[in-house]
Formats: C-alpha cells, structure tokens, sequence
C-alpha cells in the first residue's frame, strides 16, 4: 500500500518533467527541421510559469472548474496508467478529461472557441472508436483488461497486435493536435481560427491546460510502450521513436479538412485494427 | 532573480497589430519572425491572440476608428503586459500626424513602453524594442501585485464597513 503511494507520488511529479522536456526536445527539433536554432529544451517551463505569473482573467465562473477537470482526470488515468490497473476506464477518464475541456471551451462566447470545440469533439469522434478496438485487441491477448496482465503475458503485444499498434500510432497524431490534424487548436495562434478551442483561455488557466497536455503526452506514449512490456524499456524507446515520427509527420504535413481526417481515421484505424482483430479470431 | 521573473523574461509572447500601417512596418515585423532572425530562439512566439500576449507590436497611426479597436485588444491582454510603438507613424504620427482623420501615435490611446523609430526600422531594431519593453516587466508585475492587493483590502474594508 506505501508502495503503491510512493509510486503515485513520484509519477505525478515527474510526469510532467517529462512531458515538458519532451515538448521542448519536440520544439527545438522542430526549429531544427526548418533551418532554426529554436529555443532553449526547458522553453516550455518558461512559458508555464510565464503564465502563472500572469493576471487571472475569466469570462466565466465555470471556466475555472472545467480547466481543473480538465488536469484531475488526466491525472486519475495516469495514476490509473502506472498502477497497472484496468485499461478500460483509462480510456474512459481520459476522454472525460478531454470533455472537460471541450465544456469549457463551449462555456464562452466567442466563435473561435466554439468552432475549435466542434472540432475536438469531432476529432474524439474519429479516434475513440480506435482506442476502444485497442483495448479489445488487448483483452483477446491476455484475456484481461487489466494492464497488470500485459506485464505478465509472456510475449510482447506488439507480435500478435501489430495492425492495432499502427492504428494507435495513426491516432496519436489526432490526440496529440499535431499536423496534419492540427485543427482543433492550430499550433500557431495567427491563422483562420486562432487559437481554436484554447482561445477564452488566459494566464493559470492556459497553463492548467499546457500541463495537462504534458501529462497527457507521457500517458500516451506510456500506452505504446505496453506494446513491448517485456522488457520495458524497449518498449519505452519504441515510444520514444513514435514520438519522433510524429514530429516528422507534423513538420511533414499541412492542415487536413476534419471530413478528411474523419473518412482516414475510420478507414485506416478501424480497418487495420480490425482486420488485427479479425485475425486473432480466426487464430483462436 | 526567481523563476518568475526569468520566465517572464524569456517567454515574451507577442502580438501584432496593425493600425492603419502602410505595411512596411508588418513586413519587418514579419521578417523579424523569419528563421533569418529566428525570434523563437529567445521564446518569442507569435500568438495573434490578445488573451495570451504579453507585448503588443503596433504599427502605423492611430485614427479615430481604429482607437477604439485598439484600446479594446489592449484591454483584453492580461497584465503584466507591454506596448511597443513602430515606426514613425506608431510613435508620432508620422507623415501623417497632421491629417483631419489621425489621432496620432499610439500612446494617445494605450500606454507606450518602448518607441522604435524608423521608416521602417530594421529587424534588428524591433528585436531591440522588444528586449527595451521587457527591461520593464519586473516593475509592471510588481505594480500588479500591488494593484491586486489593494483591491483585497478594498474589499475587505468594504465588507467590515456593511457589517
């Protein structure tokens, strides 16, 4: 039990870390990419407490409430996540920390906001479906869905679930809001919809919202290396790799039209971890 | 220094208006974000939204229509925050101060932090007034938490004066 504390303890202090770090690595590579020298690998600590520091401007009294729902939930399912306990209501407390933001972002008035909003929910609407067939494939392997019982499944999942694991990478670049599914909140603030869903949101809030986006960072590329638990840490640079990629692909990409990241992600995602599906199936 | 002030420091994020400029201003502006200058390396972003901008760039003269748009983008920044006037036009007016329609430069509408003169000024230049703006940020976050404190007690003595 002190040991299960001191491990939550510890990942929800270093979460972050991490996910700040790689967030500065992602815009220092970034820069790099394109001929810059870019800013320093701790930017992002800059600009979180930047914006702590910065005046409290709300347009409502619910804002507030929803920017912390938006943090808590993304913490429960990264205590959820390293815990080791059911991978199911993982899913389902990260999407309710998604939702949270989208609320917020419907709680105000301005168009921007709303119309980034619409996009998110669509955006979760493309990729729910496959997270869901991941955690299927998963329970079909290890006949629990617990994330326990990935550890101690003999063989990695990524032998017998390598579709399902294409399709979460191809995911990853919707739930990270990277290029070439930028949509909901564009990644620069000077374009058709500002900042979209994060536009209503100033100073603690936006760096609620920033932190929150760094614990997601470390929950989702923490469910790739499940994809290879045995042992972890290659596992965690296969995630590591992943996150590359995504940089690739974003510096790559130019903005898709939500109809089309719609029709791909079914038509990609869901194909391939089905037809994953499909096979085991027909294995067993 | 703590973390705050380094960080408020060396996350300047900036937002950039345009007040009737004849563009050639903007188009420095513009330049100074290019990966030439590569503004991104001291962790100058431009985020085109007031809510998140902590300088505001203005270029060009102020006239009386768009006074009030800028007061009102000024207005939605949260404190501390700079203002950078450029060009001759942003600071006085310029060639066109003494027309029926200008108001003048900017700081007739929103409080002035640094001037960068030119017609228009170099990359370099904006870069520098920038940095100027920033040298007064310390004492704007301490005026603010001042600000804040004296609205408490306000509140508070307004609160003991009902009971």
């Amino acid at each position: 039990m002190i040991n299960n504390i001191l491990i939550v303890v510890v990942a929800i202090i270093v979460a972050p870390v991490i996910g700040g770090l790689l967030n500065g690595i992602d815009r220092k590579l970034t820069a790099r990419f394109q001929n810059r020298f870019g800013p320093p690998i701790i930017q992002p600590f800059y600009d979180f407490f930047k914006l702590m520091g910065k005046e409290n401007i709300s347009v409502n009294q619910t804002q507030m409430v929803y920017v912390w729902a938006h943090l808590l939930f993304a913490i429960a399912s990264l205590v959820l996540l390293v815990l080791q306990q059911d991978l199911l209501v993982l899913f389902f407390v990260l999407a309710f920390s998604t939702i949270a933001l989208i609320m917020g972002a419907m709680s105000v008035r301005s168009p921007y906001s709303k119309v980034g909003a619409q996009r998110e929910i669509i955006q979760m609407l493309a990729y729910e479906p496959v997270l869901l067939l991941m955690v299927i494939g998963i329970y079909m392997v290890t006949k629990s869905f617990m994330i326990e019982s990935v550890f101690t499944h003999g063989t990695p999942l990524l032998y017998s679930l390598p579709l399902v694991f294409f399709a979460l990478l191809y995911v990853l670049t919707i739930k990270l809001r990277k290029s070439p599914f930028d949509f909901s909140t564009s990644h620069h603030g000077h374009q058709e919809l500002i900042k979209g869903l994060t536009t209503e949101f100033s100073g603690s809030q936006l760096a609620l919202i920033e932190l929150t986006h760094w614990y997601d960072l470390v929950i989702l590329l923490g469910l790739i290396a499940l994809f290879f638990a045995q042992p972890l840490w290659i596992g965690i640079l296969i995630a590591l790799g992943a996150y590359f990629l995504e940089l690739v692909v974003d510096n790559m990409c130019a903005r898709m039209s939500w109809q089309w990241m719609l029709k791909a992600t079914y038509l990609v995602g869901i194909g391939t971890a089905g037809i994953n599906i499909i096979w085991l199936y027909l294995k067993a | 220094m703590g973390i705050m002030s380094t960080s408020r420091i060396k996350s300047p994020w900036v937002i950039h208006v345009n007040c009737s400029a004849c563009n050639g201003c903007d188009i420095e502006v513009v330049a100074a974000l290019t990966p030439v200058f590569d503004l991104e390396r001291f962790g100058i972003v431009n985020v085109g939204n007031p809510k998140h901008a902590d300088v505001m760039l203005v270029t060009g003269t102020i006239n009386h229509r768009n006074a009030r748009v800028l007061k009102n983008l000024y207005d939605q920044m949260p404190e501390p925050k700079a203002v950078v006037a450029i060009g001759a036009c942003g600071g006085t007016g310029g060639i066109f101060a003494e027309c029926y329609n200008v108001v003048g430069g900017v700081d007739k509408v929103v409080p002035v932090d640094a001037y960068v003169p030119g017609c228009p000024p170099r990359p370099e230049a904006l870069i520098d007034g920038v940095v100027a703006a920033l040298g007064k940020m310390e004492e704007k976050a301490r005026q603010m938490k001042l600000k804040a404190k004296a609205k408490k007690c306000a509140a508070v003595a307004e609160a003991n004066a009902k009971v």
